[in-house]
This record gives C-alpha cells, structure tokens and sequence, in this order.
C-alpha cells in the first residue's frame, strides 16, 4: 500500500491469515488437471508422452477457443449457446468459398485465395454474433433466447447451403492458387500444432484486454451491475454489442481450425460445443451471473475437459460412461463455484 | 465491557418480555458485539441508536434468531433461550424488518405479504380472501395501495410500506424494526407512527431502529445507545434529547455545516430549460416544465416528499431518462441529446440515489469502483495505465477520506456511509463542473453525513456547482446557499439558507408536524 493513511485506518480488514480451504477452492481447476493427468498416466503409459499431450492439446484448442469467446459473454451476465451452430456454419462458409463462387452473368468461376476465406469466414462470424449483440443490447431481448434462435438459425442455413452433405476436398488446387488451407489443422511451428499455437496467442491477447484495458473493465462492470456501470459513463449497449461479435468471430476461428483438421466442413460440425465451452468456463470458476471469472481459468477449464475425455478414451472406457464423467465433473465445477460465490451477497 | 450501565436499574414499571445478557458476537476477527445488555419492555418502544458499524443491526439479528451469539443469552418471558432460525423466532413472536428490503419485486403485494404462509383451501389458494385481509392492512397504513400491483412498480417509500404491513400480518408481540423510515416521506412516517402508538396499546413490544434521530425521539419509550460494539448509554425518554444521543453517539458534538461564504459565485454552470419528463405510460409527468440554473460555487438544495419527482429531474439530467421538453445546458452547451459518457466528459456527473442498485460493482474491488467512471483518461497506449490509475484512486481515497483497509478489497467490506464515499469518490474523481446528488445521506451515520456536506462545501469553495435531494429538513438547513422545494414536478418555493424548517415543510404539501 502506498498510502498510508489508508492502511493504517481499518486494521480489521486486513486478512494476513492464509486460507488453505480458500486457495484450494480458488485453485481447483489447476487442482483437477493435476489429479488428471497423474490418474490417467498411472492407468496408461501412453497418456503423458509429448505426442499425446500435443494431440490432446490440439483437440483441446478447439474448445478452448470457444470458451475464450462464451467467457466474454458470460462476463457480461449474458450466455452464448450459438457458437456451436456457428462454428458449423463458418466451417461451411469456408468449404464454399473454397469450391469457388461461380459467377453466371460473367461465365466464371473465382477462387479466393485462403487468406481471403479465412477474412470472409471471420467477419462473417463477427456479424452474426452483432445480430446478436443487437438483439439483446437494444431491443433487450433476454441473451440466452437471442443466442437460441441464431443457433437454429446458423445450423439451418448451414444444412441449406450444403444440401445436407459434406465438404470434403479443402485442400485446395494448385491451379487456383488457393492451397493452404490445411495449414491451421496439420502443420507445426517448432514441433507445436498451429492450432494450440494459436489458442495460446488468443488467451494471451484476451487475457490482456481484460485485465489491463478499459474495455475488460467495462466488461466485468457490465456483467458485475450493468445500472451502476451505465451511470459510470460505461458504453453498456457497445460493450454489449462486441462480446457477442468477439464470441461470433473466435466461434468462426474454431470453425477454421476444425475443418481445417479433417479437411472437410460438415454442416453438423461443432454440434453441442456451446455447452463444452460454457463448461470449461464455470469449471475455470467465472460466475454465471457475470462480473467473475478470468481467461487462465477458463483456459484451465477447457484442458480439465479435453485431458479428461481424451484420458477415458485412451484407457477404454465407453463414450456412454464419458458423458457421464463429464457431467459429474461440470456438477462438482458449480458446487464449487457456488461454494466460492455463495456466502457473499452478490 | 460497560456492564456498570445496566438498564435494570431504572424506575420502570413495564414487564421485561426479551432481554440480551452480555450478548457478543464475533465475525472472524471482527468483534462486532462486546458484550451488550438490551431489554424489551412489553408494551413500549425501544430505540436503538449508534452510528454504522456500531453494532445495531447484528443485535437484532441476534435477537430475531439470524446469527447466533458467540457468547451470552437471551431470555424471552425470564426463561434462556435459544433460536434455531428467524422462522424459529417468528413463532415465538418476534418480527424483524430489515433494513434492505426483502420483497420479491415480479410478485404483487398480495403475494409478497402472504409470502410462505398462503391462505390454502381444497381449491388452491384462496386469492379473495388474502386480497381482503391485504387491503386492511394496506387501509391501516392509509396507503392506498392496489393489492394486485407488482411490488417492482412501486416506489421505494411504498415498497417499505408493504415490507412493514407483512411484518405486521403475522401479529407479532415484538416487532425488530431496522430503518424502517429511511425511504418514507414525512406523512408517511406519521402514519407509520400512529399504527406504532396502536400496536403499542395492543400490547406489541417495538425495537426502532433509526438514522433519523428527532423522529425516533417523537415516538420511542427508551433509547439505548450502541458504540463500537459496546452499550454506551441507556436511559427513558424523559430523561434525554437529541443533543444526549448525539453525544453518546459520537463522543462528541456534530452539527451537517453552513454554507461556504467568502467567495462570489461564477457563472450559471448547469440551466435546466422546462424540462418534462413523463413516466412509462406516458400520461403523466412526473417533473413539469421545470426551470433551473446553478452557478460555480453555488450549493442547491431540492426538498420534497417521495413521488415529488426529485429523483426523476436529477435522472433526466444525468442522462438516464429522456426529457420529453425542454433544454439542459452545461457551461451554455446544449446537452439535452448527449450521453451519460458524454455528460460526463462534459463535467456533468449523478451520485444515484440507490448505491446498491445504481451505484456500485458488488464484483469489483474498492479501486475498481473508484476508477471506473474514468477509465479512459487512466489509458496510455493501449492499456490503463496501472500507475497513473493508483494514483487516481490513492487521490480519490484522500479526497473524499474513504476509511479502507486497502483498495484492492471488495466494496461490499466497507460500510455503508464509506461506500456512500466511494460513489462520490469515483464521480468526483472525474473532475466535474456541476455534481448532481440524490439523497447523498440516506442510510448513513451521522459522521458520514457531516462528512459528506464537508466535502460538497469543499468542493463549491473550489467552483463546483453542486444540487443535492434531500427528504431530511434538517439536511436543507446544512451546507445550501438555496432551498428548492418540489412538488408534483414543479418548484413551489424557493428559500435562501436563513427559511426555517416550518416553510419548507409547508410548501412541500405536508402537514407542519410537532
């Protein structure tokens, strides 16, 4: 403390006493990861070798991602349950555009090149998260119902566009100068997946905004009391209006990665992810009532769920008894969430 | 421990009906109660006085079975007991209104005041029936209340209301009242009082509990005074006045200020053209073509009841609701069109009546709070600036003299009247021209509040136009160089600082009350 006068007023609310019930609780997702992988590695030698912990780190990215972009909306107290439609539908964007767009009053057929698709892909994904953002800054539409609606919505124009069937040749033509798009799912910078890659550089940019910017601030206050926040001078409906179109674009960003890992888009892909990525978040510790959380918990959250389903698989037990696991472990998440939030008034 | 005071001793004729012996209780490392001895005499009213933090509310926690005391008993009719829950206390008679309301506000009155304790038949609840008994008890208050209204659609002062008539419907024999007047108008808190004086004849023992010191002195029996956790004084209302509980309170004599003299004022800062403002349906205007100006310097005080519309105009002017007419001007510039950001970047700020509501992030850390309305002046580069926002908050704290342990705690573990610091602190903190204040002292000690108008005086001396609400008289009378008074949405008077509190009262459409 810097001032002194400060301190030295209200000496009974300094808190000097380490709480060990505390840190555990506060620390449980790193707690949960570690109690993963020495189980998982006790059961099976496979488990904690660098390949595996590479290829269970890239699946992981995919929901990580996500759950970057539903820890911004959940921060403002809204949810997000379109990302998963809309990582589909992105995936199907960009299996289009890489088939080439024929244009019939001219007689040809334009290949974009893959950087172009990708921009498309992702602003496309913006876009569709600031409907959303519109709908419940504005017209306050409850965000759960908006994010509903755009997941149906999303899903649908994806089974339209394909008809219901996949997108299988991504990889592009040497001719139409658009390869490269397997780049995102296969390739590695210095022996790392580019899509963990990736996911590291978004936590990290993330991570910064909401801690350091003004911008994160406003997110949290928003979440934390959106009336005092406004009164304050924070742009509620901008801040509104930005994490629903965050949220859409790191979705599009999944979308890429995905289909980019099986070199197909199919109009089903990211099917349920939403509610992966919310619970990585709640198992990261954020609240979902908003103003709580942070993006290391979260990406905690997101490593607790892939290591976990990816250890059940390689040890055999049966994608029934995963569900099962994965819901008691989300269970246990909010217990202790509320265990941590619930003696507090707010 | 001051167990030399012991009310025992005292010449009183009423039976003992619940008394705390050597209560104390202890939160962690926080003694909030050190031992106190408290009576209740059947019949009478005891008043509870003490500053915030002095331990009013944890006793009757206590007594009403909330907390359980860390040491020491409590006996109801001579025999010790102990209370499971405030259920448990609820059947033995014992009713406590809290100071934060605890109504559901999607619900209607009628559900609120039956709430858990339906009127059930064969055929469900018996809605009629409830609607009947809670248009009584709504008739005993004289309010005027539809039974089927959303308790979210009433204003604060008749929320309270409701919160008082449920305590009453369960036909206590000790009612804990905390506060109960902080959100009534004064006809309000004398009905209030009467329906007191009755259950009082009933035989209803009553604990009061106020900020409001003459008003409890108009109605209470006894007065108890409560500091830092220890009793500090007790005697019968004969005995006392206000200058006795003052001085128990604090330890020493506290008057809320004059106005600052010795500069001229600058010019008019804030001119508020007949503006309108209409409520949700649109039929009724609820502040009518209201004019207004505030020089630099000059401290503007609005009176009036609840429902005046003293909330609405500062609201309006803030930039929360939207005038239907007329014009604000800041430093002569237009603002009627401008945001609440842009307002404030403009120098025109709103300290909100409601802290919990309006006024904090209960999620955010005490510094948080204080920067949070000037974030983007803190950012360099692409970041705030860590150094240059402790320094904004270090600043602020010493401004407005926030007792924290450290910043970096949540708001919610200060008290009431320095979070009330905190809100003025984080709007001050903006470096505004006019500052706009609702009800600056409501739900704070009387320290907090000298403090509060200190700084306000502070701050005109140094060319701020300030306007403040207020529905204290006592509170006009402090630190205003101009009296307003607002009724149904118009000025009706204007006063300078020498009116007395008759005249204000009078335009303000109550009763001359004493």
């Amino acid at each position: 403390m810097s001032s002194t006068d400060v301190s030295k007023m209200n000496p009974t609310a300094t808190k000097p006493k380490i709480n060990i019930a505390g840190l555990l609780i506060e620390g449980r997702a790193f707690g949960a990861l570690l109690v993963i992988i020495v189980f998982f590695s006790l059961m099976s030698p496979n488990y904690l070798t660098v390949s595996n912990l590479l290829i269970m780190s890239s699946h992981v990215a995919i929901y990580g991602i996500l759950a970057i972009g539903m820890l911004l909306v959940i921060l403002t107290g809204g949810i997000d349950l379109s990302v998963g439609s809309v990582l589909g539908l992105a995936g199907i964007i960009a299996g289009f555009l890489m088939q080439g767009i024929t244009i019939n009053a001219f007689g040809v057929i334009l290949y974009p090149p893959v950087w172009a698709v990708t921009v498309m892909t992702l602003a496309f994904g913006a876009f569709l998260g600031s409907i959303t953002g519109v709908l419940v800054a504005y017209l306050r539409v409850p965000s759960f119902v908006a994010t509903l609606g755009i997941l149906y919505v999303a899903r649908g124009i994806a089974l339209l566009i394909t008809n219901g069937l996949t997108y299988n040749n991504l990889g592009g033509n040497e001719t139409y100068g658009n390869t490269g798009f397997d780049w995102l799912g296969f390739n590695r910078l210095f022996g790392i997946p580019v899509s963990v890659i990736i996911l590291a550089l978004l936590a990290a940019v993330f991570g910064i905004i909401l801690a350091r910017s003004a911008f994160g601030r406003w997110i949290y206050a928003t979440g934390g009391n959106q009336r005092a926040a406004e009164l304050s001078g924070v742009p509620v409906p901008f801040v509104h209006i930005c994490v629903y179109a965050l949220s859409g674009m790191l979705a599009s960003v999944a979308g890429l990665v995905l289909s980019s890992q099986l070199t197909s888009a199919g109009p089903t892909a990211g099917f349920t992810y939403e509610m992966i990525a919310i619970a990585a978040v709640v198992i990261g510790g954020a609240s979902l009532n908003g103003g709580r959380g942070n993006v290391r918990g979260t990406m905690l959250g997101a490593f607790v769920i892939g290591f976990l389903s990816d250890g059940l698989v390689i040890i055999g037990v049966s994608a029934y008894w995963q569900t099962v696991f994965t819901g008691a472990v989300i269970v246990l998440a909010v217990l202790l969430n509320s265990l941590q939030y619930g003696g507090k008034r707010f | 421990m001051d167990t030399s005071i012991l009310p025992v001793s005292e010449p009183e004729t009423s039976e003992i009906v619940l008394s705390a012996r050597n209560v104390a209780k202890t939160f962690g490392s926080i003694q909030a109660l050190k031992g106190v001895n408290f009576d209740v005499r059947r019949g009478q009213v005891t008043a509870l006085f003490g500053e915030n933090g002095a331990g009013k509310s944890t006793l009757m926690k206590i007594l009403s079975g909330v907390y359980k005391p860390t040491s020491g008993t409590i006996i109801l009719d001579g025999e010790p007991i102990e209370f499971d829950s405030s259920t448990d206390a609820r059947n033995h008679g014992i009713s406590i209104i809290h100071q934060e309301l605890s109504l559901a506000p999607n619900m209607t009155v009628r559900d609120n005041i039956f709430m858990g304790r339906e009127i059930r038949t064969m055929k469900g609840v018996d809605f009629a029936e409830e609607e009947r008994q809670c248009r009584l008890l709504l008739a005993e208050l004289e309010e005027n209340i539809d039974p089927k209204t959303k308790v979210e659609d009433l204003r604060l002062g008749q929320q309270q209301i409701v919160e008082i008539a449920r305590a009453l419907s369960v036909n206590s024999r000790i009612l804990i009242m905390d506060e109960p007047t902080s959100a009534l108008s004064a006809s309000e808190v004398e009905v209030l009082f009467k329906v007191i004086r009755d259950l009082k004849s009933r035989g209803v023992s009553i604990v009061y509990i106020s900020h409001h010191l003459e008003e409890a002195l108009q109605i209470t029996d006894h007065a108890v005074v409560l500091r830092d956790g220890n009793m500090t004084a007790y005697a019968p209302r004969g005995d006392i006045d206000l200058e006795w509980i003052v001085r128990h309170m604090v330890g020493e004599h506290f008057n809320l200020g004059t106005p600052p003299t010795g500069y001229e004022f600058g010019d008019i800062v804030l001119k508020v053209g007949e503006v309108t403002v209409v409520d949700g349906t649109g039929n009724q205007k609820l502040v009518d073509e209201l004019s207004l100006d505030v020089r630099a310097g000059e401290i503007v005080c609005i009176y009036g009841l609840m429902g005046a519309g003293r909330t609405e105009l500062l609201e309006c002017l803030a930039g929360r609701l939207v005038a239907r007419h007329g014009q604000v001007h800041l430093n002569g510039r237009d603002i009627t069109r401008a945001s609440i950001a842009e307002r404030i970047a403009e120098g025109l700020v709103l300290v909100p009546e409601d802290r919990q509501r309006d006024g904090l992030v209960q999620t955010m850390t005490i510094g948080q709070n204080l920067s949070l309305a000037s974030l983007l002046r803190l950012v360099r580069g692409l970041f705030t600036s860590k150094r240059l926002e402790r320094e904004h908050i270090d600043n602020a704290i010493r401004r407005t003299t926030v007792k924290a342990g450290s910043p970096d705690h949540l708001i919610g573990s200060l008290s009431g009247g320095n979070q009330q610091k905190v809100v003025i602190g984080k709007m001050w903190s903006t470096n505004p021209k006019a500052i706009l204040l609702d009800e600056p002292s409501r739900g704070i000690d009387i320290g907090a509040k000298a403090e509060v108008f200190r700084l306000l005086a502070e701050g005109a001396r140094e060319g701020l136009a300030v306007l403040y609400t207020t529905s204290e008289v006592g509170e006009c009378l402090s630190v205003a160089h101009r009296i307003i008074v607002m009724h149904k949405g118009k000025i009706s008077a204007e006063f300078g600082s020498d009116v007395t509190k008759a005249r204000i009262m009078a335009a303000s459409g109550e009763a001359v009350v004493h």
